[in-house]
């Protein structure tokens, strides 16, 4: 078996030795740079732009605005497609809005004639900061795209709340994050005739292309998105954004392929954040620590609507964490003059589940109860929101391996109540859950007479190892050495595959290239038995084995070669679809976890820093152990960022985002994080999809900021409701 | 980024004439601070005299005890030197704290003392800021001010210096020596940054043109007990919340000499007389360890977004001064 071997990344000694070509990287003769004019006001609409000085300097090709931009075909764009702002009129929404492409033979050049793009505006009215907006709060309009309704409830939570014994009524409030991934958005566009092709950094080659497509009215087979790697997405490159489209319509405009990278403060106001949210959370149980009532009121930050509708669903991982008969959940979404936001690495449950384990947390205070014995008193057997059996769930496992790898036993239960010298010492732990999220996904697999499978799917790495852990699965399914193995990605020219985020490329695409190689076994088995020289006619695939690159059958073997050679080919090939069928209806698909941190609070100072973490996962079966460690200590790392760093600061006069580098903004630093020890649950889910697994790219996250905000009380006594969790929130 | 001349300086005089002579010129050091400043638009020098291969890459033990500093030593060279090791541990430790070890590798001392301030809006050419053009107004007054000054202030700006190198320096009395075209002179650090006042765009007393060539410690043999603590959000590579750079000298349990400045607080890096005063002659104890603290912070204004400042720098001030004691009892 070489599925879950811890093998070597196959894209990391490209990696480090500089070799992956990245989006950016590709050399084109002719290339010419494209910079981005953008807004300085929040609101208001464009009057006019001197441009006279701009296209005078050297080099400069041209200067596209709003008044003279190709017309995009954004009609047809569906729901979720950006189709805003693409210079198709003058209205300002927001600030460091794209207003002006300007393009020129060499990126100094483009950045020189940019900076002296003059603009004048008409101010509007701006609303910059959500929390004064809050009457403005709208039901959104196309939730989950229009899959479930905002609101759900179940009994009767408010009458439950109000004679409960033992309450919790507090409120949460999560800050805008922005994704930060290593490498900036960036794409390369040329156009040759009407066809188009697109080197660019993206989760979703198939939606770039669909996008571009809709958006320049071509077909979508005229357009060819190339993405071998992506240097981090997180979620801001899920959606095919501005900077993509704006690259493509450059080059369209000087009849040259254009190239278009953002920079480290443009990713601030071009490709999205994980909105602000503001969280009413009730919680109403017994003595023993039943819940008898939750109630969770999600309010989350959004654009104006005309740039399309976000929704950071915080509330959904509270309809089904726990066994409560009365569970009242809403969403409602408040318009600022911002961009618009995305999906960050697990959209609505990190910041969901970071109330919600932080409030079960003060409920097990209330209650003088160990927090676990908490969750194991409301541990809930069946899906209780959907009311339907769980594929799998081995959460009661994750919660006692975690605790005793952690050694939760030596935690006393008071607040300040452990020390190390000038230190207070603080042990918590929180849950993670995140839906087990599987799309249809095709993969193609060749087999020529060197013996070397190659497989291909339009599916996309990440930085996650898709390239390594489908080609575990081939080489497995194919009985073959990996090293035989070649698996190709990132082309819209290989079989689609879906968008790189939920957590959902190994669930879709691993079952597609095991289907795929299932296929091209049963094609190689058809062939050896109608090869008259092996006098198999007649025998069934049952009969047949296919083992390094040999068919096997009764009395003799066939090598591939000579099997092609016999037929006069070159190659055997096969194709398959695999997609979800009835499983989601008969159960629910979730991985779980359960995380735990130790922090140390200076004494004086008010210093946080963490001196462990340790997280145990139910994320089903493990395709390679490294990897999957690698993808949750990253995860982790990104929500120790959530818990004691990330915040975007906006200046409520401007709108303008005052933080927008990484310098100011801060991520954690090496000398911020911990040991991290992993722990993967032995589970193999056959029920969610065919080859057993479980998402866990989002998964470590979830729980990551509650156990830190639950350790951070322990040291210290105070609850902070407000992320993220900082120096003067403990100071004493 | 406007087009620029660039030219080396092959001895100092000829740096300084360069630069005098011409109004949009600017040194160059390790341009750790003013490359990023013309990438932003900040600063837009015509002309850059690059002066890194001038002799100023020397750290000399004086006659006095004290030591000389030549401006172009790179902070990772100035951290790690033995004399300034071992006489001013507190200096080498505000190094090390400062920055990445890549940005030290680059950073010259004459350039530390010249890096301009963090604030948001000063590097945000999009927003009024008196500091980059003035008259134009203070965008951090009423704004984003969690990393702004809590004294010494002005209603033109309220921006803090963001050097650690500069606290532990002026803690320790430097002298900065300066070239002009009309010869040396030696300005106090303590007065050779500015508060804001009216001019708040005036960072030093520097004229244009005046090149740093050198920095001089005075000998203080107590300085060999010295520390210098920062504290900020995450434990490397940010820049400071507070900061304080002390020395003590303590006999018998009591306070003979105490050296204290302030980073993280001010425009400019805060000595902290008041402090010091509270200290002479008084036990070495917590609780004068507290009213020194509070003697200093008496002057302290808050704004908005920093009122955490004042108990952040009582705390971390009473606690660098009480390990410093506790070193001092056998």
């Amino acid at each position: 078996m070489i599925v879950g071997q811890p093998v070597d990344r196959r894209d990391g000694r490209m990696k480090v030795t500089g070799r992956a070509r990245y989006a950016a990287e590709f050399p084109l003769q002719g290339l010419a740079h494209a910079v981005l004019v953008q807004s300085t006001i929040a609101a208001g609409t464009i009057l006019s732009f001197d441009t006279a000085d701009a296209k005078g300097q050297p080099g400069v090709l041209a200067i596209i605005t709003p008044d003279d931009a190709p017309r995009l075909q954004t009609k047809k764009a569906s729901q979720q497609m950006v189709t805003a702002p693409l210079l198709q009129d003058k209205d300002i929404i927001y600030n460091g809005q794209h207003v002006a492409v300007v393009v020129a033979d060499t990126l100094d050049r483009a950045l020189e004639a940019a900076a002296r793009v003059r603009v004048q505006y008409r101010q509007g009215e701006a609303v910059t900061i959500m929390d004064q907006a809050l009457g403005q709060a709208a039901v959104p309009k196309h939730f989950r795209n229009g899959a479930r309704p905002p609101d759900s409830q179940r009994g009767d939570p408010d009458a439950a709340f109000a004679t409960a014994p033992v309450k919790i009524d507090v409120t949460y409030t999560t800050p805008v994050e922005h994704h930060n991934p290593m490498e900036p958005h960036a794409t390369i566009a040329m156009w040759q005739g009407d066809r188009l092709t697109v080197w660019t950094a993206t989760q979703g080659i198939s939606g770039a292309q669909t996008t571009l497509a809709t958006l320049f009215g071509v077909e979508p087979q005229n357009v060819r998105v190339v993405s071998p790697y992506v240097g981090g997405g997180f979620g801001c490159k899920g959606n095919t954004w501005p900077p993509a489209t704006l690259a493509a319509m450059a080059a369209r405009v000087v009849g040259r392929p254009v190239k278009l990278v953002l920079t480290r403060a443009q990713m601030y106001t071009s490709n999205g954040y994980r909105p602000r949210t503001i969280q009413k959370l009730k919680l109403g149980a017994d003595q023993t620590g039943k819940l008898l009532a939750m109630r969770h009121d999600g309010f989350s930050q959004m654009s104006q609507p005309v740039l399309g509708e976000f929704v950071e669903p915080v509330a959904l991982a509270t309809e089904m964490l726990y066994a409560c008969p009365n569970v009242a959940v809403s969403h409602r979404i408040v318009p600022v003059n911002q961009g618009l936001p995305t999906y960050m690495r697990a959209p609505g449950e990190a910041s969901g589940v970071f109330a919600l384990e932080s409030a079960m947390d003060e409920l097990a205070i209330a209650l003088k109860m160990d927090p676990i014995a908490l969750r194991l008193a409301n541990y809930a057997e069946i899906d209780p929101h959907e009311n339907k059996p769980f594929s799998s769930k081995k959460l009661r496992e994750c919660y006692a391996q975690g605790a005793a790898k952690f050694e939760w036993s030596r935690r006393t239960p008071g607040p300040r109540s452990m020390r190390d010298g000038r230190w207070l010492v603080g042990l918590g732990m929180a849950t993670a859950t995140y839906p087990n999220n599987r799309r249809a996904a095709s993969a193609r697999v060749r087999l020529g007479t060197d013996g070397v499978a190659i497989v291909q799917s339009g599916t996309q790495d990440i930085g996650t190892g898709t390239y390594t852990v489908m080609a575990q699965v081939a080489a497995d399914e194919l009985h073959l050495p990996l090293s035989h193995v070649r698996f190709e990605l990132g082309d819209t020219r290989y079989p689609k595959a879906p968008v790189s985020g939920g957590s959902s490329t190994v669930p879709s695409v691993s079952p597609a290239v095991q289907a795929a190689c299932a296929a091209l076994r049963a094609r190689l088995f058809d062939m050896a038995i109608a090869d008259p020289r092996t006098g198999w006619s007649g025998a069934s695939h049952s009969d047949l084995r296919f083992e390094n690159g040999v068919v096997i059958g009764p009395d003799r073997r066939i090598t591939v070669p000579q099997l092609l050679a016999h037929q006069n080919l070159a190659f055997v090939e096969a194709e398959a679809e695999s997609k979800p069928g009835d499983e989601k209806n008969e159960h629910s698909l979730h991985a779980f976890g359960a995380q735990f941190a130790e922090v140390r609070v200076d004494l004086e100072t008010g210093e946080i820093r963490l001196t462990r973490c340790v997280g145990a996962f139910d994320a089903g079966r493990v395709l390679n152990a490294k990897t999957a460690r690698s993808q949750l200590i990253g995860g982790i790392t990104y929500g120790i960022g959530m818990a004691l760093f990330e915040k975007t600061e906006v200046d409520a006069e401007t709108g303008r985002i005052v933080n927008a580098n990484i310098a100011e903004y801060l991520v954690p630093v090496n000398a911020d994080i911990p040991p991290i020890e992993t722990i993967l649950v032995a589970n193999d889910d056959r029920i969610g999809n065919p080859v057993g697994v479980k998402g866990m790219g989002e998964l470590p996250m979830v729980g990551a900021a509650a156990a830190v905000a639950n350790a951070v009380w322990h040291a210290t006594g105070v609850r902070v409701r407000d992320l993220p969790i900082r120096i003067e929130d403990v100071l004493a | 980024m406007n087009p620029f001349a660039y030219e080396r300086a092959s001895n100092a005089a000829g740096a300084v004439a360069a630069v005098a002579g011409h109004p949009g010129a600017a040194f160059l050091g390790g341009g750790t601070n003013l490359v990023d400043h013309m990438r932003l638009g900040v600063a837009s020098p015509d002309l850059l005299v690059d002066i890194t291969k001038l002799p100023f890459d020397r750290v000399e033990e004086l006659p006095s005890g004290g030591v000389r500093i030549g401006a172009g030593v790179r902070n990772s060279d100035l951290a790690a030197d033995q004399l300034i090791r071992s006489r001013y541990p507190m200096l080498s430790q505000a190094l090390l704290s400062g920055a990445s070890g890549q940005l030290r590798n680059l950073a010259t001392t004459g350039g530390n003392l010249l890096q301009r301030t963090r604030c948001v809006y000063f590097q945000d050419v999009t927003t009024p800021c008196n500091k980059r053009e003035p008259g134009t107004g203070c965008s951090a007054i009423g704004g984003y001010t969690r990393y702004h000054a809590i004294l010494g202030a002005s209603e033109h700006c309220v921006a803090v210096h963001p050097s650690d190198m500069a606290v532990a320096m002026v803690a320790l009395d430097a002298t900065v020596v300066v070239l002009g075209r009309l010869g040396e002179r030696r300005v106090k650090l303590v007065e050779f940054h500015r508060l804001p006042g009216d001019d708040p765009w005036q960072d030093t007393v520097l004229g244009h043109g005046e090149l740093i060539v050198a920095v001089e410690l005075p000998a203080l043999p107590f300085a060999t007990r010295s520390a210098y603590r920062k504290v900020r959000d995450r434990a490397s590579f940010a820049f400071a919340l507070v900061s304080v750079a002390a020395a003590l000298d303590v006999e018998g349990g009591t306070v003979r000499d105490a050296r204290v400045a302030l980073g993280g607080v001010a425009h400019k890096p805060w000595r902290a007389t008041q402090a010091e005063a509270a200290l002479r002659g008084a036990p070495a104890t917590a609780e004068s360890f507290r009213r020194a603290a509070d003697a200093e912070l008496a002057a302290a204004r808050p704004l908005d977004g920093n009122a955490y400042k004042i108990p952040m720098v009582r705390n971390t001030m009473v606690a660098v001064l009480r390990d410093l004691s506790a070193e001092a009892t056998p």
